[in-house]
């Protein structure tokens, strides 16, 4: 298009579209900014007050000395509050910036790169996860009778739990997975773990979206002669859209524990599963490495949560927000 | 609308897989060692051993015969795949999804005696590592010491030794002490949570000594810690052993051959990390970073070293008196139903490739075996 327009000399209603459609597109990228500023602000004010309450309390134990007296609540029922079992914040936040003992990188660089693993297990999965769920959704909207046979099967599979099915996947993943094209490595194990806590609630909520039409609309459609496959298109998959998307929120953090978990249960090296279990068996003489590592789970989390959510701006658009939020 | 929505996503996503393409190269999966473009005209068999646990001084022998060539020597190239929470080495060697696997002695056998076939070709540990570990001020020397304690132990297999030992001085695990799950790790000894702790000589005692006492602001040190090694008090029980396929071995020539020489090559790495201690812990720090950083792998070679060393009849020969006595207890504690048959282990094979061994002037017996001492560092760093 042409930039005359700013000479305010060419009175083109196609161009004072454009125009318009700029100050628009500008004003919503303002919002986002203040929008994303105020949400940043709150999360760094949150974290400070926790910070303290955590630190307070444990002042306070420390003042009373909690490990002589018998207090029924602090010390017993909450923590005790001395390093071992509450190390200082400082000490925590303060690890992100050490290099642990024969390493060659500082901490926070290591949590970063075993995020990035796990991530890759969890996107991995995440992304199979969604097509089955949806083809499972799918299925069962298509077939009311399959619905009721297949659906107690589903939520029967959310029942098992990880720690059994892992070691399972992992060596039958070693032993049976050469017929694919690539070398199957125990990642992708992890992956299939990361699936199987992701497909559920895409299957379920997808299922709700797809069925989500009022019959008023799927009588204007079947007035129009529309098929099967148009009236999933034009009117039962977008009407699934919030559904949908408010199951990816939590089938993206899912995918992160069900990594992290695998990780941990089925002995796969280089992520934040084997980190964590790695602090956890050297608690005793380095808790705030452990707050630390569970932290850096909880960025990932976070961070995955944020993603879905950006996509869902996104395919969704501003009108659906309200529903969806 | 649904495909702008997966090209939207499918975008994202290659964004994060890109994204994740310079994480860590993954170094994950058994870190096989770079094929040397065969010179040796031969190829090399490829085989796999599942260990017991992560990667650490514990199974240095191995990861030296990997990284220094062993292996190679005898015509294998072995992967060595990492232990796990839920990873029950007899299970994946009985699945065939490993060649070989790492385990104790009572966690072989329990399994094979509800059939898996599976028997125990070489006897690498000669005695326990398991400790119960208490401060000196707590005043438990002995079993009988444990009466009216809280008394920590893992579980999942880790406490026939324990049980075994409070049987021996008359008290009953179920009612005379008060038994607590512990976690792999010392801190509720150090908490006071617990009057005595279970502990692997090698890994959770040198992690008491590896912290910092508040009450001095030095390390703890050995004279504040008693012990109880179930050792001097005769209910120890066999622990590491390498196991294979047990039909196999009857029916497939090769696979015994392969054994043969995969025992060797496994000695040979053990005689090599007896000798030349720091390499081993260096080669172990580097096979992917342990629990525990260098100083704790240290400590852990030097007394993995004094499980192993020295071997009376020979190293990976079965001690037939240690073996009947952790069947003894084993059957005592119920762990075992019935003694096993005579199938459970096997000598021939070990007494093969230290014959090998022996040929080649290695000292197979460590006689003159002795610990050295190891600097202590706080958090094992």
């Amino acid at each position: 298009m042409p930039e005359t327009d700013t000479m305010g000399m060419v009175d083109d209603p196609l161009v004072r579209e454009h125009r318009l459609k700029q100050q628009a597109a500008q004003e919503q990228r303002r919002d986002a900014v203040v929008r994303i500023t105020r949400q940043t602000v709150t999360f760094v004010v949150f974290l400070a007050l926790l910070a303290a309450l955590y630190t307070g309390y444990k002042a306070f134990g420390q003042a009373i000395d909690d490990r002589q007296h018998d207090w029924a609540v602090v010390g017993s029922v909450l923590p005790r509050t001395d390093d071992l079992n509450m190390p200082p914040v400082s000490e925590i936040f303060g690890q992100f910036g050490e290099t642990p003992g024969g390493q060659d990188q500082i901490y926070v660089k290591i949590l970063f790169d075993e995020a990035l693993f796990t991530l890759r297990e969890a996107f991995a999965g995440f992304m199979v996860g969604l097509v089955i769920g949806m083809a499972i959704a799918l299925a069962l909207a298509q077939w009311r009778r399959l619905e009721q046979g297949l659906l107690p099967y589903v939520i029967a599979s959310q029942t098992i739990p990880l720690i059994a099915i892992a070691p399972i996947i992992v060596i039958w993943g070693r032993k049976n997975f050469d017929v694919f094209p690539w070398e199957w490595q125990d990642w992708m194990s992890v992956s299939i773990i990361a699936t199987y806590l992701t497909f559920f609630p895409v299957a379920v909520n997808g299922l709700r979206g797809l069925q989500s039409p009022r019959p008023e609309n799927q009588e204007l459609m079947e007035s129009y002669a529309a098929n099967w496959g148009q009236t999933l298109w034009r009117l039962r998959l977008p009407a699934s859209l919030p559904y949908l998307f408010a199951a990816l929120k939590i089938a993206a953090t899912a995918s992160i524990v069900g990594a992290i978990v695998g990780e941990i249960s089925a002995g796969v090296e280089g992520g934040l599963g084997r980190r964590i279990l790695r602090e956890a068996f050297n608690y005793t003489t380095g808790p705030d490495r452990l707050f630390a590592s569970v932290l850096g789970a909880a960025v990932l989390g976070i961070f995955v949560f944020l993603v879905v959510t950006g996509v869902e701006r996104l395919v969704v658009g501003r009108q659906n927000r309200g529903a969806t939020a | 609308m649904l495909l702008v929505f997966v090209l939207v996503a499918a975008g994202c996503g290659n964004d994060d897989d890109d994204a994740s393409e310079p994480a860590p190269a993954p170094a994950t999966e058994a870190p096989a060692p770079a094929p040397t473009e065969a010179p040796a005209p031969a190829e090399l068999v490829e085989v796999s051993l599942q260990l017991q646990w992560v990667p650490q001084s514990q199974f240095a022998g191995f990861f030296a015969a990997r990284d220094l060539g062993f292996y190679e020597d005898v015509g294998l190239e072995v992967t060595i795949i990492d232990g796990a929470v839920d990873i029950v080495p007899a299970t994946v060697l009985d699945s065939g999804a490993a060649d070989f696997a790492i385990s104790w002695v009572p966690r072989g056998l329990v399994p094979r005696e509800e059939g898996l076939n599976i028997t125990n070709i070489a006897q690498v540990f000669q005695r326990s590592g398991t400790l119960q570990v208490s401060f000196a001020d707590a005043g438990i020397t002995g079993p009988d010491d444990l009466e009216g304690k809280l008394v920590g132990n893992w579980g999942f297999g880790n406490e026939f030794e324990l049980f075994a030992g409070l049987v021996s001085v008359g008290l009953d695990p179920q009612s005379d002490v008060t038994l607590v799950q512990q976690d792999f790790n010392m801190t509720a000894l150090i908490n006071g949570d617990i009057d005595a702790a279970q502990a692997m000589i090698y890994n959770e005692y040198a992690q008491v000594l590896e912290t910092i006492n508040p009450d001095t602001g030095e390390l703890f040190q050995p004279e504040d810690l008693s012990v109880i090694d179930w050792n001097d008090v005769g209910t120890a029980m066999l622990q590491d052993a390498i196991w294979a396929d047990a039909d196999k071995l009857e029916t497939d020539a090769e696979y015994r051959d392969i054994a043969v020489r995969f025992v060797e090559a496994s000695l040979r790495g053990w005689i090599h990390c007896r000798d030349n201690f720091q390499e081993c812990v260096d080669i172990v720090v580097a096979a992917s970073p342990p629990f525990g950083g260098p100083a704790h792998q240290a400590w852990m070679m030097n007394e993995i070293n004094a499980l192993i060393w020295p071997s009376p009849g020979g190293v990976g020969i079965m001690d037939q008196a240690l073996y009947d006595q952790t069947i003894d207890v084993a059957t005592s504690q119920g762990i075992l139903q019935a003694a096993p048959d005579a199938g459970a282990f096997r000598t021939d094979i070990a007494e093969e490739a230290i014959a090998n061994l022996e040929a080649a002037g290695h000292d197979v017996f460590g006689n003159d075996y002795a610990r050295r001492t190891v600097e202590v560092k706080e958090g094992g760093e």
